[in-house]
């Protein structure tokens, strides 16, 4: 049987080929045929996962959540020292210096990656803003809510944190973040499915271990990442909880 | 729980008996002196089912000035400011442990005597179908939605006291 692997959208364009070099190194070392799926938005990903085609997945928090406690996936590990913050960003040469100083009838830019448009629109709340009180405009990735910001077609935007680090330097100079979260308890996590679930603890134990293989090391620097670290079931829990909180 | 103490107050103080939903009760000592709320940054903390923490975060411990140490083991209304009306809380009760979710404006009592402003959502921890304790969320308020909350708890405490 051929399992299907897939990625949260959110990814950073620089590491695609390393999601393929995982997946073979992954297929070499479990003896499986895993097929690695990449879909460029969340709606088409949501839909794979809703037809119960997915195995193993690289989930957002929001996505987890989701995963975990309706279709009965388990997570496995997180990617060492990384969790998913946000930032709100203008450009460089608005006035605005803080959220309290942003007015209703702005126009934000955002993504649909729902972790981080939560975070980020809790962060807006301090001045009262909402998406009954703001100019909404959802784009297809944080490059295009950058250019936005560039072109003087947005006041503000919503950018995972590691997203809006990953812009060039060009791009950064002329953007100005405002405010970034500091949350550290909610983080991407490896899932597996109903059908792998057998192997979990294989699966788990082979990539604790595989920063300690000269293989394996490159794969993770090849992922952007320094390695895995376990997450238990409660680990999972507590930050699902944490999401449901704030939602 | 013990009385606050002079010594741990910044500023001029006002003192205050409160009385918690166990029948514990213990003095406390209040300023008028705000510890504004940091952008960005989420205060959590875990109880037991009965109210008492097993976890809290670094945000939780900056804003309360407790130590983490001083925290584990005590109960959550450690927090509780005078200022906020016991009905409040008896509506946070009774909407976790009947399994959803609360959410409202409080304001805490810091161990120096000061206070800061939050949005709080509090969330039952379902596992296998049972209640096991709460997870709490707060955040930084809308200024004007807080401002609008803390007018009329000082209504309800005045019906209380009544």
């Amino acid at each position: 049987m051929t399992y299907q692997m897939t990625v949260s959208p959110d990814f950073s364009p620089q590491h695609i080929a390393g999601w393929y070099i995982f997946n073979t190194w992954l297929q070499k070392n479990l003896g499986l045929d895993i097929h690695l799926e990449l879909y460029h938005d969340f709606e088409s990903q949501r839909a794979s996962i809703q037809a119960d085609t997915v195995d193993i997945i690289y989930a957002n928090p929001f996505d987890a959540s989701m995963l975990i406690r309706e279709k009965h996936f388990e997570a496995l590990v997180r990617p060492l020292g990384k969790v998913d913050e946000v930032v709100i960003a203008v450009p460089a040469n608005s006035p605005v210096n803080q959220v309290e100083d942003l007015q209703p009838g702005i126009r934000l830019a955002f993504t649909d990656d729902p972790n981080v448009h939560l975070v980020g629109m809790i962060m807006l709340e301090p001045a009262n803003l909402s998406r009954e009180n703001m100019n909404m405009q959802m784009v297809s990735s944080y490059a295009v809510a950058a250019k936005k910001l560039l072109r003087g077609e947005a006041d503000a935007a919503i950018f995972l944190k590691e997203a809006f680090d990953d812009l060039s330097n060009l791009t950064r100079r002329e953007l100005k973040p405002i405010v970034e979260s500091q949350i550290s308890d909610i983080f991407h996590a490896l899932l597996v499915g109903p059908r792998l679930v057998d192997k979990a603890e294989t699966i788990r134990r082979l990539l604790l271990s595989m920063s300690e293989t000269p293989q394996g090391k490159s794969v993770l620097i090849a992922l952007g990442i320094d390695g895995w670290a376990s997450v238990d079931k409660e680990d999972a829990e507590f930050m699902i909880d944490l999401m449901d909180a704030i939602q | 729980m013990e009385n606050m103490r002079p010594e741990d107050i910044v500023g001029e103080y006002q003192e205050y008996e409160l009385t918690y939903y166990d029948g514990t009760s213990r003095k406390v000592l209040v300023t008028d002196i705000e510890t504004p709320y940091p952008d960005g940054k989420l205060i959590v903390s875990r109880t037991d089912t009965a109210g008492i923490i097993t976890h809290v975060n670094q945000a939780f411990v900056d804003m309360s000035g407790y130590t983490r140490e001083e925290l584990i083991g005590q109960p959550h209304y450690i927090l509780r400011h005078p200022d906020m009306p016991r009905a409040a809380f008896k509506d946070l009760w009774d909407t976790v442990q009947s399994g959803k979710k609360w959410e409202g404006y409080v304001k805490n009592l810091r161990k120096d005597g000061g206070y800061y402003l939050v949005f709080a959502s509090v969330l039952p921890n379902i596992r296998d179908g049972k209640i096991v304790g709460y997870t709490s969320v707060r955040r930084k308020p809308s200024r004007e939605k807080m401002e609008e909350a803390l007018r009329l708890y000082a209504k309800m405490r005045e019906d209380e006291n009544a």
